[in-house]
């Protein structure tokens, strides 16, 4: 665990140039960095403690319907929003399926984006590891990986993305919104994050200096049909093996007019496919239709020695969650199977 | 070496000035600053709930935010929920529902619990259970901690 400094700004320009320079670290809540500094993963030479920056603690609606989360905002205040429960009640339930109270409490939206994985090689300083140490190897491809990828990986690289609250803005379709020496941009979210590709010490696009401002939502929240299904070897606190969100809305007869899939806990991002989504388009949601959907979603699924079991635990998944959200009610605490 | 710095933490109703290195968890300046021995370092790590506080009425992990980062702040630690002689109702209900065994997972599982309740969010067993979840009892009190924690919700310890 290294000496750092700390410095608390009160402004988002204070916050760009206070970060310039030596290795620096935005401080959220901290309840990842911190965590990674303890273990000697993260040696950040400054701190630059953001929670005095009010601009960015907000919740906001937007022309045209949508959403702005402050990045600063806490994943508990974010989740329990009247608007957000009553709008985008995927988010909340999501959110509330991860971490526990005193972590939420804590943990901002903007750091949420931005936690790193928990492969148990990542986490050892001692052991060989191509994000942490490029080019020095993944030992998970052939050791424990029971929680690791089955889709996306690369020969470099077969993390996964732990985040249950990014699961939900992939199938919501966020937009990320950072600014930087450069000015300010907007980030589709299912390009925020990366695969690991050659490079899988970069986690996601946003660029050195880069701070995330607040994370945008669409209008369209799926309030009527939606669920977060989360599977794990614990019944709360832990991550995902495999994790679903889904929301669609259903026309007149009772067909779907829009679908949105994103698995967790599959790959190095929350797991998309939009042609799997457009094959349930004027179907019934029912389980012929969602095992169409998941086949095509989980195309190219390769698993290892230990998780060989998340393709068909997937697929399952993919049907309870499209037959739960029916119905949103019956969804329970934790995001545990309910019907 | 970076210099200390100089904060203010209200603990338990009373203003305490300390001089901390930026790198003090909020955690080791209760417990080493200022004595307050209460609450317990577990994990150290955010994996084990012992070390929670409640921070401007909210339940936090103590292990987890660096002690400038509250500098103005709030602080209820175990040692301000009940005296000796006048237990906060939570404490009678881990008495009469034998809520602990060796005791060191308790102050966090106090703190959590009194303020669980006063978010209001949680009505139901599995409710409570899962608002729980982050305070790990490796002695197996869990049962009777929510059994504790619900009787007290039930209006059963005035």
């Amino acid at each position: 665990m290294n000496d750092f400094n700390y410095e608390k700004v009160t402004g988002i320009d204070a916050a760009v140039s206070a970060a310039s320079g030596a290795s620096r670290s935005f401080l959220g809540g901290g309840t990842n960095l911190l965590d990674l500094w303890k273990y000697d993963l993260a040696h950040p030479e400054k701190l630059v403690d953001l929670n005095g920056i009010d601009e960015l603690k907000d919740i906001t609606e937007l022309p045209g319907g949508g959403l702005r989360l402050g990045a600063l905002v806490t994943n508990n205040d974010t989740a329990y929003h009247p608007v957000v429960q009553e709008r985008y009640p995927l988010l909340s339930r999501t959110i509330l399926a991860g971490a526990t109270p005193q972590i939420r409490n804590a943990a901002t939206n903007g750091g949420n984006l931005l936690q790193r994985t928990r492969c148990y090689y990542f986490y050892d300083p001692d052991s060989p590891c191509n994000k942490r140490k490029p080019g020095s190897g993944c030992p998970a491809r052939d050791g424990h990986n029971r929680m690791h990828a089955i889709l996306g990986h690369s020969e470099q690289c077969i993390a996964v993305m732990p985040s249950d609250m990014c699961v939900a803005l992939a199938a919501l379709e966020a937009e990320v919104r950072v600014t930087g020496p450069a000015g300010e941009r907007k980030i589709a979210f299912a390009d925020f994050h990366r695969l690991p590709g050659d490079h899988p010490e970069q986690d996601n696009t946003l660029g050195e200096n880069e701070l995330i401002l607040s994370i945008d939502l669409p209008p369209r929240g799926f309030a009527a049909h939606h669920t977060y299904l989360k599977l794990r070897d614990r019944l709360s606190y832990a991550f995902a093996l495999v994790s679903v969100a889904i929301g669609y809305e259903l026309d007149d007869e009772g067909r779907i007019s829009v679908a949105r899939i994103a698995l967790g806990g599959v790959a190095h991002k929350p797991w998309r496919v939009p042609a799997a989504e457009d094959l349930l388009l004027g179907r019934e949601p029912n389980d012929t239709s969602f095992a169409l959907a998941a086949e095509a979603l989980l195309a190219g699924s390769q698993g290892f020695e230990h998780n060989t079991f998340k393709t068909d635990l997937a697929h399952r998944a993919i049907l309870r969650a499209g037959a739960m959200a029916l119905d949103p009610s019956c969804q329970r605490p934790g995001a545990k199977p309910s019907l | 070496m970076p210099s200390p710095h100089n904060i203010n933490l209200t603990i338990n109703g009373a203003s305490k000035q300390l001089s901390v290195r930026p790198w003090v968890t909020l955690l080791d300046a209760l417990r080493h600053h200022l004595e307050l021995t209460g609450t317990k370092k577990g994990c150290d790590h955010g994996q084990c709930g012992a070390c929670t506080v409640i921070c401007d009425g909210e339940r936090i992990l103590s292990c987890l935010c660096l002690a400038v980062m509250k500098d103005g702040s709030s602080i209820t630690t175990i040692e301000g929920i009940g005296q000796p002689g006048n237990l906060h109702p939570l404490q009678e209900a881990f008495l009469e529902h034998d809520a602990y065994q060796c005791g060191y997972c308790t102050p966090g599982q106090i703190c959590s619990g009194v303020a669980l309740m006063k978010e209001g969010r949680a009505n139901t067993r599995e409710e409570v259970k899962e608002l729980m979840s982050g305070n790990l009892c490796r002695c197996g009190a869990n049962t009777n901690i929510i059994d504790a924690i619900m009787a007290v919700k039930d209006g059963e310890h005035e």
